[in-house]
């Protein structure tokens, strides 16, 4: 499904990523850890298409077809979904009319009409409810005053809504108590099927307790150096990052 | 011939045409006095310095026009919020037009300025309202005031409501080549009624209008007063509009302009508070590009104690379009316990787009409660960046982020209908095909 070549970026200069190469298939999930500022974030930046990071070299191809030079919503529209680690604070536009605009634009690129009012509450329903969302937030504005775990949970929503095929979590867990944990990782599994893959972005071993990866990934000065099982999780749990510092000095 | 020199000249026909025996008429003659005097402002008055009618002022307008042939509703329709039953007052190139209108005498007074002004019935009324708060040294102001002859005219009487709302709509046909218009209303909400009003200025074709209009709403005790200012004209046509409002104690007169086309529009929108526990609320969005100019004028005197102010003004600013605000607020010495509230949030969605803001706060009371706050900024990026990673275009992120901007004045619009009629001008002038119902 998702197939990454060499890939290189930088932003303002900056050589961030420097030569990643990654293949994710479909119904597989896939755990990228790694120390702090070793290109997680920009990672998943990159693959959803952020306009400020420069990809110097390589290809980031979604189902045989080259995304390099996709705008950020074509990408959507092709199925990949970002659970940004710091959920953008939008006032004035409410959960609902955001997620309504969100499936009738993705609608519109495919040729589709709008979504019938009534199949969108009944889908906003359904969602709310496995990601166990009062109905009240919904009508607020996007993300304003929400707690950090409010934030992470409106955005599995919002993925739940959008049903991508490429789904990739940021830090998802950073900001959650151990029970929004359970909402939000409960909410990724139900959502999980043969045709969609994942990526976890974690700094911590916790979240894959919850949502078991198939590969563990371990992202070091912008390479991948490390790859294995579930496992591998486990080790750097115990270990921490050092010794793959130690192994990898420039 | 210069427009100045045109119109004092045209003063004189005018004359002949009106009853010259009036109680208006030395009003009408004083004030013409005054503009000659006068003349159009310029840069070089301090409340003029940002705009400049000169671009304006230089057509060759039509002071008298043609009678025009009627209009057909079902063309014009689009103009009215057409989907609620309500009061119509319509004109066109100046003139009444009956078959478009609906009038009332049954309880209430819907009808219109030149019969009110010549039926010896309402002679009290003109001699206690007319001109009252119209300021005699503006200029603009006189130069209606001597040309007054055709307008709305509204009397709520005491403990009385009008049921729906009522609609005051100008069409200028193109029927003159350029054609000036000086609408002048009145209206009266006497203690305890409630109106709301609907105004608009719609040019139907290209061809230069200048309107020039003066509105002077009184607002008696407990009366509501909830008025709309629809400003979304073609490309030629500016406005030049001059509003007064007198309240007195526990009245409540909200005002929201929505400019959002035209040549150069400028709101002069005065308030004078003669009471305690008076509300007033102004509040307006301006969205324009091209080479558009809105500038607002505001002015809210609060005379005696314990009243309120709300002001609230959102403007967007593309391509080289420039926006103006100005707002006055004058605290007097025995007005205690007064809390005027004043914001200006702007956008700049081009570098060649500019905002001149300027909040002017006089406060000679010392236990009283003012804020202002005026800030100007650009969309943000990381938003952005958000809605379109979740499948919204460039352009659907933006118009939703500048529509979220000048969401909270849009949220007090109290007619559904206007508001749904409001956010698909709004949809049009961003040029995306998205419903904002929020």
């Amino acid at each position: 499904m998702l197939k990454i070549e060499d890939l290189h970026a930088s932003v303002e200069d900056k050589s961030i990523l420097r030569g990643i190469n990654l293949e994710v298939k479909a119904g597989e999930v896939h755990a990228i850890m790694g120390p702090n500022g070793s290109g997680k974030s920009t990672l998943a930046s990159v693959i959803a298409g952020k306009e400020e990071y420069e990809v110097d070299q390589g290809d980031i191809i979604l189902d045989d077809e080259n995304i390099n030079e996709l705008e950020a919503d074509e990408r959507a529209h092709k199925g990949v979904f970002l659970s940004f680690q710091y959920p953008v604070e939008i006032p004035g536009v409410t959960v609902t009319n955001f997620m309504k605009t969100a499936i009738n634009e993705t609608r519109k690129a495919k040729g589709l009409e709008d979504m019938p009012a009534k199949d969108m509450l009944k889908l906003i329903r359904e969602k709310s409810e496995l990601l166990e969302i009062d109905r009240k937030f919904l009508s607020r504005s996007l993300n304003e005053g929400f707690s950090g775990g409010e934030k992470k949970r409106n955005e599995i929503f919002q993925m739940a809504m959008l049903e991508p095929k490429l789904a990739i979590l940021d830090e998802t867990d950073s900001g959650l108590d151990i029970d929004a944990l359970r909402i939000v990782a409960n909410g990724v599994n139900k959502l999980k099927n043969e045709d969609n893959a994942t990526i976890v972005i974690t700094h911590y071993q916790r979240l894959l307790d919850y949502i078991v990866p198939d590969y563990v990934h371990v992202l070091f000065n912008g390479r991948i150096v490390k790859s294995g099982g579930k496992e591998l999780a486990q080790e750097l749990e115990k270990k921490g990052y050092d010794w793959i510092k130690e192994e990898n000095v420039d | 011939m210069k427009l100045k020199d045109k119109l004092l000249s045209s003063f004189l026909a005018f004359e002949n045409q009106v009853d010259i025996d009036s109680y208006v008429h030395d009003i009408r003659s004083e004030a013409i006095k005054n503009f000659e005097i006068k003349g159009f402002p310029s840069k070089k008055d301090e409340a003029w310095k940002y705009t400049s009618l000169n671009k304006i002022l230089k057509e060759d307008y039509s002071v008298f026009a043609k009678d025009a042939e009627a209009l057909d509703y079902k063309e014009v329709k689009k103009y009215f919020v057409h989907d609620i039953d309500s009061y119509k007052i319509v004109f066109v190139d100046g003139k009444y037009s009956s078959q478009l209108s609906e009038t009332t005498h049954d309880g209430i007074d819907v009808c219109l300025m030149s019969s009110v002004l010549n039926k010896p019935k309402y002679h009290l009324i003109i001699e206690n309202y007319f001109n009252k708060l119209a300021s005699k040294e503006d200029s603009l102001a006189s130069l209606n005031t001597a040309f007054s002859r055709e307008g709305a005219f509204i009397h709520i009487p005491k403990n009385k409501m009008a049921q729906k709302p009522i609609q005051i709509v100008h069409f200028s046909t193109g029927n003159e080549a350029a054609l000036m218009l000086q609408p002048r209303n009145l209206i009266i909400a006497d203690e305890h009624s409630h109106v709301q009003i609907i105004e608009r200025h719609q040019s139907l074709t290209t061809h230069p209008v200048l309107t020039n209009s003066v509105t002077e709403i009184f607002a008696g005790k407990r009366a509501f007063v909830d008025y709309y200012k629809v400003q979304n004209d073609k490309e030629n046509a500016s406005l030049i509009d001059n509003t007064y409002i007198k309240q007195k104690g526990d009245s409540n007169v909200s005002l929201h302009t929505f400019s959002f086309g035209g040549k150069l529009i400028r709101n002069n929108l005065n308030y004078y508070q003669h009471g305690e526990h008076i509300d007033s609320t102004l509040k307006g969005v301006t969205i324009i590009g091209d080479k558009q100019h809105v500038d607002h004028n505001t002015l809210v005197h609060h005379i005696e104690p314990n009243c309120e102010s709300h002001q609230d003004y959102k403007g967007i600013f593309s391509d080289g379009a420039t926006g103006v605000f100005n707002g006055k607020v004058i605290v007097e010495k025995e007005a205690q316990k007064t809390n005027a509230f004043q914001a200006n949030n702007n956008l700049l969605i081009s570098d060649k787009a500019t905002i001149n803001t300027k909040p002017q706060l006089e406060i000679f009371a010392d236990d009283v409660r003012c804020t202002h706050g005026c800030t100007i900024g650009q969309l943000d990026e990381s938003a952005l960046f958000y809605m379109r990673s979740r499948g919204i275009p460039e352009k659907e992120a933006r118009a939703l982020l500048m529509y979220a901007f000048a969401n909270n004045v849009l949220e007090s619009v109290r007619i559904p209908e206007l508001k749904k009629n409001i956010n698909k001008l709004i949809a049009n002038k961003l040029g995306v095909n998205i419903g904002f119902d929020l």
